[in-house]
C-alpha cells in the first residue's frame, strides 16, 4: 500500500471512530440527546464499544480468508484503543451519572449486580491490552507472550455481550444482532485454524 | 407533594403549547438538513417559526376539564413532545420512539369498554359516554418507570372509583383486571418481545383500584390521549411502576383471585403483582434508589426515588402489615 493511501485511510478511520463521541458532545452542547440524555450517552458508548470490538475481532479472520486485505492489521491497534476509549467513557457514565462518585455504592453495585460485575470485568480485561499496546511493550513482552496476553480480548468481548443481556428487560431482544456477530467472529477462529492445519501448505514454486 | 386545598392549574393555564414544545427538537424536526444549517446561521428559531407554523405539531381534541384537589404541585411538567415521543408500548415496538411512529393505526373510534366478571350484570360502555360519566379533571402526577426514568404528566380523567361504582361489583370481587386492546394486524410489533402473551393484562387489588388517586384517564395536557399514550382510555396508578398503568383498555373484569399480569408472567422475580415504587427494593438488575427525570440535560436528570413515588400519605395505609420486600 502506498504511504499516502495509508495516511488517508488512517484519517478516515480516526474520523469514523471519533464520530459517535463527537455526536455525543454536540448533542450535549445543544441538548439534542433525546428525552433521556443519560440513557443515550450510556447506550451509545456501550454499543460503540461492542461494535469496535467486533471490528477488531473481524480483522484476523478476514486476513486469513482474503489475503489481499492483510493490510487491515495496521488498523487493529487503533481500533482496539478506540474500543477501550469508549469502554472507559461508558464506565465513567456509571461512575458519574449513575453512582455520583459514591464509592460505597459502586462497590456494592459490582458485588450485587451481575450486569455491572460483567461490565466491570470486561473493562478490567481490556485494561492490560490497552496498557501493552505500544511497540515498546510488544518488544519487552516478546511476540509470543504478547499474543497470549491479547487473547484476553475474547473474554472481554464475551463479558461485554453478557453485560448487555443481563441488563435488558426479560424478553427484549435488542442485544441479539451484536451477539450473533461477535459469536460468529469467535467461533470462526477454531474453524479456520483447524482448516489451516488440515490443508497442507502449497509447495513453493 | 400533594396539597389538598390549593387550587390546581386548569388545563387552559398549563404551559402553552408553544412553550412546551422543545424548540430545538422542533427546529430539527421541521427543517431539512440544509435549511436547518441556514436557519441556525441566520439566528434560527424565528426563521423556523416562519417556515413551519407551530399548529401542525399538535394532535388531540381539546377537552373540557375542571380542577382537582388531587393534583401534584411544585414540579416542572415534562414537555408534551417528550411525553408523546418516549413511550413503552411494546405492542407498537420496543424502542421508545417506536410507538409514536407506529401507533397511528390504533382504531380509537368506535371503542367500547366491557365490564364483566363478578358484577351485578355485565355492561358495555361506549367511550364517548364514558368520558361524560364524570367531570374530567386535570391531574398532574409523577410517573415512574421501572427502568428508572420519570416524568411529570398532566393527565386528564376521573377517579377509577367513580367508574367502578357504576360497574356494581359484587362483594366477592377482590381484584380488578384490565385488558388492553390487541390485534396482531394492527400491532404487528408485539412479537418483538420474546415470551409475552398478548393481550396485555394488568390488575389491582380492589382497595387500590378504589383509591381516589387511581385515575381512569382520557387525556394529557387538556387534550385527548395520543394513541402512543394509550388512547382512548387507560389506567394511571401514580404510586406504582409505569407498567401497572394499562393502556388502551377494552375490558375490565372483576375477579376473586389475583389476576395474571403481563410483566409478572414474564419475570415473576423481577415484576411483582404490587410493583409499588420502592427505592429500597431492587428486583430488577439495576438500582431503584434514584431515577432520571426526562427532558433535562444529563447533569440535571438524577434525583432520589421516593417510596410510593411520593404518594405515601395517600396510599401507605393500603399496605399496612405487609412486608414490602416480600410483596414487591
Amino acid at each position: 500500500m502506498k504511504r499516502s493511501t495509508l495516511v488517508a485511510l488512517k484519517v478516515l478511520v480516526w474520523l469514523a471512530c471519533l464520530a459517535p463521541f463527537l455526536w455525543l458532545v454536540w448533542g450535549a452542547a445543544t441538548n439534542t440527546l433525546g428525552p433521556d440524555p443519560t440513557a443515550t450517552i450510556t447506550f451509545t458508548t456501550g454499543l460503540t464499544t461492542l461494535r469496535l470490538l467486533a471490528i477488531v475481532l473481524a480483522i484476523t479472520p478476514v486476513r486469513k480468508l482474503i489475503p489481499k486485505l492483510a493490510w487491515m492489521i495496521r488498523f487493529r491497534r487503533l481500533l482496539g484503543l478506540f474500543a477501550f476509549f469508549y469502554a472507559t467513557l461508558h464506565l465513567m457514565t456509571w461512575v458519574t451519572l449513575y453512582a455520583g462518585f459514591d464509592v460505597n455504592r459502586m462497590a456494592s453495585d459490582v458485588v450485587k449486580r451481575r450486569y455491572i460485575t460483567a461490565g466491570m470485568a470486561a473493562w478490567l480485561l481490556m485494561l492490560p491490552l490497552a496498557a501493552t499496546s505500544t511497540n515498546w511493550a510488544i518488544r519487552k513482552l516478546g511476540g509470543k507472550r504478547w499474543n497470549w496476553l491479547h487473547k484476553l480480548i475474547y473474554a472481554a468481548a464475551v463479558c461485554g455481550v453478557v453485560h448487555y443481556w443481563w441488563q435488558v428487560k426479560t424478553g427484549v431482544m435488542t442485544p441479539l444482532t451484536i451477539t450473533i456477530i461477535i459469536g460468529i467472529l469467535l467461533l470462526v477462529r477454531p474453524v479456520l485454524s483447524l482448516a489451516q492445519r488440515r490443508r497442507p501448505k502449497p509447495a513453493a514454486a | 407533594m400533594l396539597i389538598g386545598n390549593r387550587p390546581s392549574i386548569p388545563s387552559s393555564q398549563i404551559t402553552p403549547k408553544d412553550q412546551y414544545l422543545n424548540r430545538r427538537r422542533f427546529l430539527r424536526g421541521t427543517l431539512a438538513g440544509a435549511a436547518a444549517v441556514g436557519a441556525a446561521a441566520l439566528g434560527g428559531e424565528r426563521l423556523a417559526q416562519i417556515i413551519s407554523p407551530r399548529t401542525s405539531v399538535l394532535a388531540g381534541t381539546r377537552l373540557q376539564t375542571v380542577k382537582s384537589p388531587l393534583t401534584t404541585t411544585g414540579e416542572q411538567l415534562t414537555s408534551y413532545e417528550d411525553i408523546t415521543h418516549y413511550n413503552n408500548f411494546y405492542e407498537f415496538g420496543v424502542d421508545k420512539s417506536d410507538p409514536a411512529k407506529n401507533a397511528g393505526g390504533l382504531p380509537t373510534r368506535p371503542w367500547t369498554l366491557q365490564v364483566e366478571g363478578l358484577v351485578k350484570s355485565p355492561k358495555t360502555f361506549d367511550i364517548d359516554a364514558l368520558m361524560k360519566l364524570r367531570p374530567l379533571e386535570d391531574r398532574v402526577y409523577r410517573h415512574r418507570c421501572v427502568e428508572a426514568w420519570s416524568m411529570v404528566i398532566p393527565w386528564v380523567g376521573y377517579s377509577l372509583s367513580e367508574f367502578i361504582k357504576q360497574c356494581e361489583p359484587l362483594s366477592t370481587a377482590k381484584y380488578v383486571q384490565f385488558i388492553s386492546y390487541y390485534d396482531r394486524h394492527v400491532e404487528k410489533w408485539a412479537d418483538e418481545v420474546a415470551g409475552i402473551e398478548w393481550p396485555y393484562s394488568e390488575g389491582l387489588r380492589m382497595d387500590e383500584a378504589m383509591n381516589p388517586l387511581t385515575l381512569l384517564t382520557f387525556g394529557i395536557y387538556g387534550q385527548t390521549l395520543p394513541n402512543q399514550n394509550g388512547a382512548p382510555v387507560r389506567i394511571v396508578v401514580p404510586w406504582k411502576y409505569g407498567y401497572k398503568s394499562a393502556k388502551s383498555i377494552v375490558r375490565v373484569r372483576f375477579v376473586k383471585d389475583e389476576p395474571h399480569t403481563t410483566w409478572n408472567d414474564q419475570a415473576p422475580s423481577a415484576y411483582g403483582f404490587y410493583s409499588n415504587v420502592n427505592p429500597n427494593v431492587d428486583t430488577v438488575p439495576w438500582s431503584q434508589a434514584t431515577e432520571r427525570r426526562i427532558g433535562l440535560p444529563f447533569w440535571q436528570q438524577r434525583r432520589t426515588t421516593l417510596l410510593f413515588n411520593g404518594y405515601g400519605q395517600e396510599v401507605a395505609n393500603l399496605y399496612k402489615g405487609m412486608d414490602l420486600r416480600k410483596d414487591y
